[in-house]
């Protein structure tokens, strides 16, 4: 690991500040991807801005029936809250369908939505990696593909984001709360918030260094039957082959989003009117122009089988 | 790690990196410095206060030093183990203010003032934690390296359950989850165990957890 100073935040926009003001820092909450990024010299901050102290982990009720979660609330917490529960079922699953029970303890709703990609090639520092190292080339492209993505990728990159949650957020349509260094505040769209890779795969959301997410907010409930259904190789703590994220209401109508196919969590909202007619007009819309490796083609058919499954338990 | 007094005003806002350890760094960037200079920093030192197992400690530590190894290393708590350092064994499992977490994944410098339970806080050879017992009651491990991690997991699950926090496998997320083979195991999917001794240790939490140990 390559040395680096540290501090301690002491409020939001002092903290954007303290990133914006020292080159290469970043800053560190639950710490859980960062370090293990760090230990392999992929990251390489020179400072460290602690925002653990910052008083952002609580959640509250909005005044419009929604929710505002802090950007510190832990992951365990958030699946726990008898709001999520009750109300935004979907996330809960989400975020119990991800990581293990210590780092669900640590790992933040702001660290999550950051988490680097876990392609096998940006975490090899002795292979090209245009995410890692802008320009180097995509090892992945012709390589170990069976994770990687078959939609929304480029010729530079075709990571996917690995989060569960960020999925169960797009589902719900949330908005990322952010204060600059400035101390100007602002509210991004989920959809907004992840970018796909095109030529610049190291830019990956629309946060410049020093912006920082203070909150996620879910509108008001969608009712419904609330589903996450997650495919991988081991039962628990494995990442996603792919995720289904639904709730479907009684009539069949719904939403749906997609996780482990894309380098952001992937929804098409026109695909969505199909529903009613079940999983394979859905998915012909939500998957057109995908583009598979010789490793990664059975995603596709994955999809359409594991919405198959969630609308055949919405409909029991 | 000698007695360094640990004034509590310094974290407040302070980069903590500063005092005398400034002196040591060859290349700090200025205030709104430009490009990042090719030239690594110098290590930096900060004094750190822990509660271990009710014994308050501070340390001078480089700002790298991940909690695992202030407690291996510095405070010579070897019973919280290295396995893969990157959080996915379990082996460096702990508690800090009860809840688990991985210990090799989190900056000691992160844990001012926390309190932190290892396997050495749980129990002695003399005076076992019911886990302790049970798991030598069940047969639960072979080889031990995965077992101070084991433990602390399972006594955090334990009350994790009680507190009615969900897992993946909950069926009801309006009810309180109940202590089932199916949750102990997938409860404790971030402990791995080489030997394969995982159903003697799902036995032995569920005898806990039943009174029996």
């Amino acid at each position: 690991m390559k040395p680096f100073t540290y501090e301690r935040a002491t409020d939001p926009a002092s903290a954007a500040a303290a990133v914006a003001r020292v080159s290469g820092a970043k800053f560190i909450a639950g710490g859980t991807n960062l370090l293990d990024l760090m230990k392999l010299e992929i990251e390489t901050p020179r400072h460290l801005v602690d925002v653990g102290p910052l008083k952002l982990d609580r959640i509250e009720d909005m005044q419009d029936g929604g929710l505002r979660i802090g950007a510190l609330v832990t992951n365990t917490d958030l699946a726990a809250n008898r709001r999520v529960r009750r109300d935004y079922a979907v996330l809960a699953r989400a975020l119990l369908a991800g990581a293990s029970g210590q780092l669900r303890n640590k790992a933040t709703t702001a660290g999550n939505l950051l988490q680097r990609t876990r392609c096998p090639y940006f975490y090899d520092t002795n292979q090209p990696c245009n995410k890692r190292q802008p320009g180097s080339g995509c090892a992945a492209i012709g390589g170990y593909s069976r994770q990687l993505a078959v939609i929304g990728g480029s010729d530079s990159c075709i990571a996917t984001h690995p989060s569960d949650m960020a999925v169960a957020m797009r589902l719900l349509d949330a908005r990322v709360e952010t204060v600059d260094p400035a101390g100007q505040v602002r509210a991004i769209a989920i959809a907004d918030f992840h970018r796909l890779p095109g030529s610049t795969p190291h830019i990956e959301t629309a946060l410049p260094p020093g912006e920082l997410i203070t909150s996620v907010t879910l509108p008001r409930p969608l009712g419904g039957k609330h589903f996450y259904r997650k495919v991988r190789d081991r039962a628990s703590f494995a990442f996603a082959l792919v995720s289904v994220a639904a709730v479907i209401q009684r009539d069949g109508n719904g939403r749906i989003a997609i996780g482990g196919v894309a380098h952001k969590p992937w929804r098409v909202e026109a695909a969505e009117t199909a529903l009613p007619r079940g999983p394979a007009p859905v998915t012909e819309q939500l998957m057109a122009g995908a583009r598979p490796t010789r490793d990664n083609g059975f995603k596709v058919p994955l999809v359409e089988r594991t919405l198959a499954a969630v609308l055949h338990e919405a409909r029991a | 790690m000698s007695s360094i007094s640990c004034d509590m005003e310094m974290s407040r806002r302070s980069i903590l990196a500063g005092g005398a350890a400034v002196a040591t760094l060859t290349t700090m960037p200025a205030p709104a410095a430009a490009p990042v200079a090719p030239v690594d920093l110098a290590p930096a030192m900060t004094p750190v206060t822990l509660d271990v197992n009710g014994h308050r400690h501070t340390l001078m530590l480089d700002t790298r030093t991940t909690l695992l190894d202030a407690l291996r290393e510095h405070l010579k708590l070897t019973g919280s183990k290295k396995g893969c350092d990157h959080g996915q064994c379990g082996a460096c499992t702990v508690l800090i203010d009860g809840r688990r977490i991985n210990s090799c994944l989190t900056l000691a410098v992160m844990h001012q003032g926390d309190k932190v339970t290892t396997i050495e806080g749980l129990g002695t050879p003399d005076k076992l934690h019911p886990m302790q017992a049970a798991f030598i009651k069940h047969d639960g491990y072979q080889c031990g390296y995965c077992t101070p991690g084991q433990i602390c997991s399972a006594v955090a699950v334990l009350q994790e359950i009680e507190a009615g926090i969900p897992s993946h496998v909950t069926a009801d997320l309006g009810a309180g989850p109940e202590v089932t083979n199916l949750e102990l195991r997938e409860r404790m999917s971030g402990n791995i165990c080489r030997c394969g001794a995982y159903s003697n240790i799902a036995e032995a939490i569920a005898d806990v957890a039943r009174g029996q140990a």
